[in-house]
């Protein structure tokens, strides 16, 4: 019963962090607090439960997939997004290349420094 | 021999989830296919072209998509695990992330100011509409957070989402050959700067195309980016006098 136990431990961290976020009324949504739940679980036992690892790797191969349910709803904003249809698909083209050229640029960079940083003192 | 009407068959299944089941992991297909036929081109993302595919199905047989959607919740709602997964692969890298703690957290909110400075500027300078600018900003979080800020700042939740969406599609698009232009090679930093702009669709991509590594990071900056914004958002939009 690999897969039944393995989708168990997900649904349960997905429930724990529901309730943290409806607990505490926080923005962030429940599922990413299962994350950090499992993650901290994972990290005090030391190891990942092969149950858990086919489980989650299987469905992490077809993440694309789920996303395309929530995507068909782009339909229903048809009329509004087609309202400023030309500055919004500009907006979103223009800030999206900038944001991915800054991040990469700047994560590239520092841990470039880091690397150099570190193979100094390595010397020294 | 009886044989039902064709239209009282069609009732039958347009009020079944069946269908909606099976045309999304149909359509799914046709799009891997397809991308793969295409020589696996970024700009035709098979997320991106099953989307099309769909739309264009429920226009042609006119289904609405709270409809389609009572089918295709069963697939939806896998994204749930499937987002408290990504520990699996984050617990696998965890000395490199640790490693790398504090230049991600730098990276992350540099990406963060950058998105929405440009989004707002951008859109103020094509004078998008007031409620659209506010949806528009939270657009580079994954949905469900995009949605909670956008409602309190001010901007329409439900337009929030879908900007969320194309922001998805439009990252995957980019990426690559802007890790082109600017020589990133390395797995984990393309994978953390798709997570960062373009959430979880980046994060599929990154796991669908650039490998476990890359996957980790990448769902690492999704979670990372949604919980700053979160926080960010509302102190940024107060300073510009948005809201």
């Amino acid at each position: 019963m690999p897969l039944i136990m393995g989708m168990s431990m997900l649904l349960a961290c997905q429930m724990l962090g529901e309730l943290v976020t409806r607990g505490l009324a926080l923005s962030v949504p429940g599922p990413v607090i299962g994350m950090v739940i499992l993650l901290a679980a994972l990290m005090a036992r030391g190891k990942v439960p092969s149950s858990l690892r086919v489980t989650g790797e299987g469905l992490l191969r077809y993440l694309t997939l789920l996303f395309v349910p929530a995507g068909v709803g782009l339909m229903v904003h048809g009329t509004l997004i087609g309202a400023d249809l030309l500055p919004i698909v500009v907006t979103l083209v223009g800030s999206t290349a900038v944001t991915l050229a800054v991040t990469a640029w700047v994560l590239s960079r520092l841990q470039r420094r880091g690397r150099r940083e570190g193979s100094e003192e390595g010397r020294a | 021999m009886n044989v039902a009407a064709l239209d009282q068959l069609w009732v039958y299944l347009s009020g079944n989830p069946l269908l909606s089941l099976l045309v999304t992991l149909l359509a799914f297909m046709v799009a891997v296919r397809l991308n793969r036929a295409l020589g696996g081109t970024p700009l035709l993302h098979p997320v991106t072209l099953s989307i099309a595919i769909l739309i264009g199905f429920l226009l042609l047989v006119d289904m609405d998509y709270a409809t389609y959607f009572e089918g295709a919740q069963f697939i939806h709602f896998l994204l749930g695990p499937a987002t408290v997964a990504l520990a699996i692969p984050l617990y696998d890298h965890r000395e490199r992330v640790r490693r790398l703690l504090g230049p991600l957290l730098l990276a992350c909110v540099a990406g963060i100011v950058t998105a929405v400075a440009s989004t707002i500027g951008l859109a103020m300078l094509f004078g998008v509409r007031h409620e659209t600018l506010l949806s528009l900003a939270p657009r580079s979080v994954t949905s469900p957070i995009a949605m909670g800020i956008a409602e309190q700042i001010g901007g329409i939740p439900s337009l929030a989402a879908g900007l969320v969406l194309l922001t998805g599609s439009i990252g995957c698009a980019l990426g690559p050959g802007i890790f082109r232009l600017l020589r990133i090679t390395d797995p984990a930093v393309q994978g953390f700067t798709m997570g960062l702009s373009a959430h979880g669709f980046g994060t599929a991509h990154s796991f669908a195309r650039l490998g476990a590594v890359a996957g980790a990071f990448s769902g690492l900056s999704m979670g990372l980016t949604g919980l700053l914004t979160a926080f960010l958002l509302p102190l940024i939009t107060r300073l510009l006098g948005l809201n």
